[in-house]
């Protein structure tokens, strides 16, 4: 009997380590070392004018303080150079990236200007606190209207404080929309938030001074581009470095940034030391140290005619992206082409400033742009549907890309460099089954009942396509090992979802055995050294594809040594639970174990299976010879998957709220998702998927919001304050699947991480908008925020 | 002057086993959990006692490692997650019921609901999905949307009663 891997809702083989506290996070790792600290900047915007330790120096266990001057000494004047611009672009025409410590000015709060290290992190707190920082407060530039306004310069040499202007246009959309029967405007606002992992970042590294090498675990999502960037940095070849990803205590995004100022400042303390150090990120810095995401100012112009269909649309948008842009405008470039969903807009134009401001950095964070790109898209059909007195599902329905149509081309560039070319998908079906699932048309008399009991009801609707699975590549490396167990490996990183498992499955499933026989490693340079990342949803997509290919080939090997030790046909064999035999015939085949003994020539046994593959053991063709040219030893391979571009995978969600006449307390009384990701490998981790993303989609429509004063100060920068939702704000999320192969790979898999959140803020905001009577703009929305609005339209409504 | 700090012998039982540290006061107990001890299946998320992460038994309660000091405890019983196994070492039933239920994905917040719904099925061995949820409330999770956490405590409370009829 075959057993099936692929496809099965099977429990994850990490969880058994996992729930019984032997993990290994970074900060379980490397007890002992030198511990880290840092001094960061108090003002949203400041110039250093002195650094003064001298009160540091008595604190016993203090080992070494660093600020930017010692940076600078350094013989290597890599280190103090600004952290590398990660993805450039021709629109990027004002990039700014910070050193790894402040040189000269500081420009966000929490910007690192004093590392100190110590003997534990105790002592390295001790001592920062004694040391006096002077600074020259200059006047900060918080929020999108003051950048644009530019009173005040975030960069000096950015009068404008605009880092990037983009215009990307297909067709011409004003005058579509000048010539369309109907014509509306929006003004929409997205606010702050942030990935907030569980676990902030964290950095271990260990020199070793004889072998000159040095090895570096870290909690990030692309540990192969981190040994790139330190050789880089630190001027070591990169073979002399390895960097290893341990467990990750989830990322969403924020890890995927990199080299970050820590990560380059750990390493090189510990070689200049010559002492293993570490630092671990508490969550404060976490706060206000690593990135955020989210904000942005948007204006759409829509011109449709009398049944809803669109036939101009015209975006403009500011995008908050903080003090620096290490990583590009991937942000902005998402929102602008992913905003269109599964939706033909006519006419399009859209342009976009990104814009500095003295706040931490923003970089992606799960979803990437796209809740805000989808926030201004199904706003603007929502407000087609109230401006015709249509239905909303039907307005969108109206709109959609058909089946037929694919693949779809929007004459747009995406994110990846690549052309925006849909390749499957089918949204009026997932509109039918979400309208069942959620019983939209049974809607309107649960919505008169509730009013007529003085409750306010209301039900929200909102669709997304989501672009998955970006390249460049992914490759993976499969061995069968003597003893017949499988060891995959990618470079790929893993922080949570499910890699060893699901990786496993395909493994398993391609090479004809069972899963349990199947150990996969990810995030370790020292196993697989070329890889991107993990972001984008492109895990399953890339990696899984590359697992796949590389599987095919030990597979194709492993049947052709079969064939010469059976003397058959390698096109007559099969793989069946590890076993190589003659297709239905399970007796006379021989073990994968036995193929891998004998893919390896030996002339020295070093066990008693490795005897048979000795240079007298007969097993050897004589005609041949021990490895044939273009062959190699052992049954492994190496390959990579690169696509040619994007997968994308949709869904809509439509959820039932009850906001609270009195307090204007939001309830979710339904949560429906129909998800489709093209084929599932592992059901059960798709769902878990969604559940965690419509989790923090819900956080960010309601809860989540990162404030800061208009000095520029973090006002929440704590969890007490910053609202992630716990169980009891969480709804129960009720899916239901559509599987639309990707034709562009092998699995026909589409990417499933981020889905879970995109569509959140435009879903709360129809919702909320249906139960109250008034257009809802900004996001997210409290129970005072929406309290407020009440009295607005309350007033309004008094002078009309 | 060099500032130096004075350090205090602390005893109490971890996990069944008593053990001894020697600490400066303000030594916070799950430091001395996780770097005196060598216990690093309690997790630090926030620091500041919202998250949840680093949740330990304190003489059978469930409390904020990190809000407490390792002084404080002296002579108290503790119970981690390393310690919620089963008598024969094996998964304990919160923790196998967080594998069947797929109640994790990072796993990193994972031990403070582990040793908070060990304590909480003491309780209550029969919870209803409400109770259940109601029981997980002060603990943070960003991976999993809770929903299969409160399937898990189900299963948790479902294996126990298992056991206990074998």
């Amino acid at each position: 009997m075959v057993t099936r891997a692929f496809g099965v809702p099977m429990t994850r083989r990490e969880d058994p380590r996992l729930v019984s506290g032997n993990g290994r996070y970074l900060d379980d790792l490397g007890e002992g070392a030198l511990a880290v600290a840092f001094v960061r900047s108090p003002h949203a915007h400041a110039r250093i004018l002195d650094v003064d330790v001298t009160a540091a120096l008595d604190v016993e266990g203090l080992v070494a303080i660093y600020t930017y001057e010692d940076l600078a000494e350094d013989p290597n004047p890599r280190v103090s150079e600004p952290l590398p611009l990660l993805i450039p672009h021709p629109a990027l025409h004002a990039p700014r990236v910070n050193t790894p410590l402040a040189d000269g000015v500081a420009r966000h709060v929490g910007e690192a200007v004093v590392m100190v290290v110590a003997t534990d992190r105790y002592v390295a707190e001790d001592a920062c606190e004694r040391i006096l920082v002077e600074y020259e407060v200059l006047p900060p530039v918080v929020g999108i209207p003051a950048a644009i306004e530019a009173a005040h310069r975030v960069h000096d040499d950015v009068p404008d404080n605009v880092s990037a202007h983009l215009v990307q246009e297909v067709g011409d959309a004003p005058a579509a929309i000048a010539a369309a029967p109907h014509t509306l405007s929006l003004d929409l606002d997205i606010e702050r938030s942030a990935s907030m992992p569980m676990e902030g970042k964290g950095i271990y590294a260990r020199w070793d001074a004889d072998d000159r090498s040095l090895r570096v675990y870290t909690s990030t999502q692309a540990s192969t581009s981190v040994r790139f960037a330190l050789a880089a940095k630190l001027d070591l070849p990169v073979d002399r470095i390895d960097v290893i990803a341990p467990d990750v205590g989830g990322g969403f995004g924020v890890k995927i940034v990199h080299p970050w100022p820590e990560e380059v400042l750990i390493p090189w303390a510990a070689v200049k030391l010559n002492r293993e150090v570490k630092w671990v990120e508490d969550r404060r810095e976490h706060f206000i140290s690593s990135t955020h995401e989210r904000g942005q100012l948007q204006k759409v112009t829509v011109g449709f005619d009398d049944e809803g269909h669109v036939l101009g649309l015209d975006v403009e948008f500011w995008h908050d992206n903080g003090a620096y842009t290490p990583y590009g405008i991937i942000v902005p470039i998402v929102t602008s082409t992913q905003l269109l969903g599964p939706y033909k807009p006519g006419a399009y134009r859209v342009e976009f400033r990104s814009m500095y401001t003295n706040t931490v950095t923003v970089t992606p964070y799960r979803g990437a742009g796209r809740p805000q790109g989808v926030f201004a898209m199904e706003r603007t059909m929502d407000a087609i549907a109230d401006e015709l007195g249509l239905d909303r599902a039907l307005v969108r329905e109206r709109n959609f890309i058909q089946p037929e149509d694919m693949p779809y081309d929007h004459h747009l560039t995406f994110q990846d460099g690549r052309p925006l070319i849909y390749d499957s998908g089918d949204y009026p079906t997932s509109l039918e089954k979400i309208k069942a699932l959620v019983g939209w048309d049974e809607f309107e008399a649960i919505r008169d009942t509730a009013r007529a009991e003085g409750r306010r009801v209301g039900i929200g609707l909102a669709c997304y396509v989501e672009g998955t699975g970006p390249g460049p590549y992914e490759g993976a490396f499969v061995r069968v090992e003597t003893t017949g167990k499988v060891v995959v490996a990618t470079g790929l990183t893993t922080q949570g979802q499910g890699h060893e498992t699901v990786f496993a499955q395909i493994a398993a499933e391609e090479l004809g055995v069972p899963v349990d026989d199947v150990s996969v490693t990810t995030g370790d340079t020292r196993r697989f050294k070329y890889a991107v990342g993990t972001f984008a949803s492109r895990a399953a997509v890339m990696s899984g594809n590359a697992v796949a290919l590389t599987a095919r080939k030990v597979r194709a090997k492993a049947l052709r040594i079969a064939a010469e030790a059976l003397e058959v046909d390698p096109k007559d064999l099969e793989i069946i639970d590890g076993n190589v035999q003659v297709k239905g015939v399970p007796e006379g085949g021989i073990p994968l174990r036995t193929v891998a003994v004998l893919s390896n020539p030996l002339r020295y046994a070093f066990d008693e299976e490795a005897k048979r593959a000795t240079q007298f053991a007969g097993t050897s063709d004589m005609s041949k010879p021990p490895i044939d040219e273009d062959d190699e030893p052992g049954l492994e391979a190496t390959d990579y998957y690169s696509p040619i571009r994007s997968t994308f995978a949709s869904g809509m969600h439509a959820a039932v709220v009850e906001t609270d006449p009195e307090t204007a307390e939001i309830k979710i009384l339904r949560y429906c998702v129909v998800h489709d990701c093209g084929t599932l490998i592992n059901p059960r981790i798709v769902e878990g998927q969604i559940h965690g993303g419509v989790a923090q989609g819900v956080g960010g429509a309601l809860y989540e919001r990162i404030v800061y004063d208009e000095n520029g100060q973090p006002l929440n920068a704590s969890y007490m304050d910053f609202l992630i939702p716990y169980a009891s704000e969480v709804p129960t999320v009720e899916t239901d699947h559509l599987e639309t192969p990707s034709p562009l790979n092998p699995l026909g898999v589409k990417g499933a991480g981020e889905a879970g959140v995109i569509p959140s803020a435009a879903l709360f905001a129809s919702a909320i908008s249906d139960a109250e009577g008034f257009f809802v703009t900004r996001m997210p929305i409290s129970p005072s925020e929406l309290w407020a609005l009440r009295e607005q339209h309350r007033a309004l409504e008094g002078t009309k | 002057m060099t500032v130096t700090e004075t350090t205090h012998e602390v005893t109490f039982t971890v996990n069944g086993v008593p053990r001894t540290v020697t600490v400066p006061a303000r030594r916070l107990l799950a430091d001395a959990l996780r770097h005196d001890l060598g216990l690093t299946g309690t997790h630090l998320g926030c620091e500041h006692g919202v998250c949840g992460s680093c949740t330990v038994l304190v003489d059978g309660q469930p409390m904020r490692s990190c809000l407490l000091f390792a002084v404080s405890v002296d002579g108290a019983e503790i119970t981690t997650v390393e310690g919620c196994r089963a008598p024969d070492g094996g998964l304990g039933p919160v923790q196998q019921a967080f594998v069947d239920c797929h109640g994790l994905q990072c796993g990193f917040c994972t031990p403070g609901f582990v040793t908070t719904i060990t304590a909480y099925l003491r309780e209550n061995q029969q919870p209803t999905e409400e109770e259940a949820r109601e029981a997980i409330g002060g603990n943070l999770c960003r991976c999993t949307g809770y929903q299969n956490i409160v399937k898990s405590v189900l299963r948790a409370a479902e294996i126990q009663r298992e056991q206990g009829a074998v």
